[in-house]
């Protein structure tokens, strides 16, 4: 097995809940609840869940865009939580994070070229004069034109916004792209293009993507290998065809269950969870999904599984399989 | 500022891009469609054509003393009359505006820029410097402008400053006066456009903090500080003219519209001489009012958060 790219340890992210008169913390979200994963080079990993399952949150501690709690994380076997902060800065060209809201990650007064270029000049990539080629460069493979270089985010529609946070990555010569919902605030078309976009980048420049979507299409399109995600916590990890064909954690196989397919007459077998995601703050004891799950015994309602090696790529965190 | 991140834009295509600023092409159309600010605007230009212009016009000097023309009505030759000293009114009025209007865009300048970099540092950084500098601002605003003003003032005239100095003095005391305020409102801003996703775009792309700084915040902060520095301009004014009243501001000879009032702070002169006191008293009433209602035009069209 070759070397991994980003290896996540363990991370626990907790945020604090505050109130009250002296703003005294009464409790904690565990928006990332003991994960482990790990990315070789060249290899695209989704990372799916519902809403609020943390997915977001590890791809930005991943980073280190926001502070860990416990656990480490090593890209290119640096431990990220041990650099200062010039030492990190120095380091992010080679990790960069594509934005959810392609509205709100540009700032409005920032020309396109300029928010593009702008990194190679603080991180002396390229030299001033040729950074307007390097510019035109990247706009051309995101499938822009030349003359946006001079204009304003606010000039753009919300695909092309999108493309250009995709340059604005790009430019740095990352090696490892973290995309977080990408295209979840796109019309459905615009998302077909700037997923073939990552596809075609992936394959001329080698990048190597953490793919945050909660949509098992888009994953299934794009992914070598996924982990689902609940309440914090991976429930498991598997390469994307032994993951569609035989899903082995209950919730995976309701979420597959869930995914619409285009044939009308086929009829299967639709899990329906029962209930709503419980609260991050106050989860479940035991195993986390033992109040949604429809074969729950009462061993899960006690001990938390172990995030198991099943054989091959496969890891699951139940007690049934 | 914005050195280097032009090169990257505006290199090819200087002189034949048009400027792409809609966001100021709009709100300058808004701000011509308000008739109030657009009147407050006429008044502000008459005011300095009035001061920095018209003396230019005058036969007279604003200090030459003529005692055969002492206190003498608005006539053909003296439109507002003369003072005390034979001195024409009219002339001293537009001197004085510009002692007042450049006090007021002086310490404006300063109290602005002096305001909006701390507060821009405090908010950005957080920590210590936060607590320094805010701890600061609040000890300068518990303690009530006007007397620490006077008490300034006072000290001042007890050092035996000299005169032509006083009035570079007083700008500094009006800025030390409003910074404060000033550094509070820009932090504030700054706290909640950090949280800003782009700002965080920008920490994943690895930029230097100055770059965050100059090149990601400020743009955004532009418009608030306009909007501050326009309404503190009329705040400067009335205060340099509220201590040059109290004789603790600009002294004469070198004529204000606020010492030129305390001149005729008398019961002969309010009486019977009402061209010594209405004149001055008027340009700071028009001034003032007229930057004040064209700071809040502005402030609708750049600023959109206090809309009803």
């Amino acid at each position: 097995m070759p070397e991994a790219l980003l290896e996540i340890r363990h991370l626990k992210k907790y945020f604090p809940v505050k109130s009250g008169f002296l703003n005294r913390t009464v409790g904690q979200i565990k928006a990332v609840d003991d994960i482990s994963l790990s990315i070789r080079p060249g290899e695209t990993f989704g990372l799916v869940g519902e809403s609020g399952s943390g997915k977001s949150t590890v791809g930005r501690t991943a980073i280190r865009l926001t502070e860990k709690t416990d656990g480490e994380v090593r890209f290119k076997g640096i431990d990220l939580y041990g650099l200062n902060a010039e030492e990190l800065r120095r380091l992010r060209p080679k990790m960069q994070l594509i934005f959810q809201d392609p509205y709100s990650s540009l700032n409005p007064r920032v020309r396109i070229g300029d928010a593009i270029g702008e990194a190679l000049l603080d991180h002396g990539l390229a030299p001033k004069e040729e950074i307007r080629d390097r510019v035109l460069d990247v706009l051309a493979a995101c499938g822009l034109s030349a003359y946006h270089i001079d204009r304003f985010p606010h000039e753009f529609s919300g695909g092309q916004r999108q493309r250009i946070g995709i340059a604005r990555a790009l430019v740095l010569n990352p090696e490892l792209i973290i995309a977080d919902e990408p295209v979840s605030a796109l019309d459905v078309s615009i998302q077909a293009q700037i997923i073939n976009l990552f596809r075609k980048l992936q394959e001329s420049r080698g990048l190597t993507y953490l793919f945050i979507s909660h949509d098992l299409s888009v994953v299934e399109h794009l992914c070598s290998r996924i982990g689902v995600m609940y309440l914090g916590s991976m429930v498991e990890t598997a390469p994307r065809d032994d993951l569609f064909r035989n899903p082995l954690h209950p919730y995976t196989k309701a979420l597959l269950s869930a995914v619409p397919i285009p044939i009308p007459k086929l009829k299967r077998e639709r899990i329906v969870l029962s209930g709503d995601i419980p609260s991050p703050a106050n989860p479940p004891s035991g195993c986390k999904f033992h109040t949604r799950c429809p074969f729950a015994v009462e061993r899960c309602k006690e001990q938390a599984p172990e995030f198991r090696h099943v054989g091959g790529e496969r890891f699951v965190a139940c007690h049934l399989v | 500022m914005s050195t280097i991140g032009s090169e990257i834009t505006k290199a090819g295509t200087a002189g034949t891009a048009p400027v792409r600023s809609s966001m100021w092409r709009q709100a300058a159309r808004r701000l011509l469609k308000n008739r109030l600010a657009m009147l407050g605007l006429a008044v502000v230009v008459f005011m300095f054509a009035f001061c920095f212009i018209g003396p230019l016009f005058s036969p007279y000097t604003d200090n030459k003393i003529h005692l055969a023309q002492m206190n003498k009505p608005p006539s053909p030759q003296h439109w507002l009359g003369t003072d005390a000293l034979g001195r024409d009114v009219l002339t001293r009025v537009m001197q004085a505006g510009r002692i007042s209007l450049t006090v007021g865009l002086a310490s404006m300048v300063l109290s602005v820029f002096i305001g909006s970099l701390l507060g821009a540092i405090a908010g950005y950084f957080r920590g210590i410097c936060d607590q320094i500098i805010m701890r600061l601002a609040d000890l300068l605003l518990t303690i009530p402008g006007l007397p620490l003003l006077f008490i300034l003032g006072a000290l001042l005239s007890d050092w035996k400053v000299p005169t032509e100095y006083r009035m570079y003095i007083v700008m500094l005391m009006l800025s030390l006066v409003n910074w404060p305020g000033l550094a509070r409102m820009v932090r504030g801003e700054v706290l909640s456009l950090r949280e800003r996703e782009f700002m965080q775009a920008a920490t994943v792309l690895g930029l230097r903090n100055r770059r965050k700084l100059f090149n990601h915040l400020l743009p955004n902060l532009v418009p608030l500080i306009i909007v501050i520095a326009s309404l503190n301009v009329g705040g400067a004014i009335l205060s340099e003219s509220v201590l040059s009243f109290f004789g603790l501001g600009v002294m004469p000879p070198t004529p204000t519209w606020g010492n030129m009032i305390d001149s005729a702070n008398n019961m002969i002169d309010f009486q019977k001489r009402p061209w010594l006191w209405i004149p001055p008293g008027f340009s700071i009433f028009a001034t003032v009012i007229a930057i004040n209602i064209f700071g809040d035009g502005l402030r609708d069209v750049l600023d959109p958060r206090p809309r009803k």
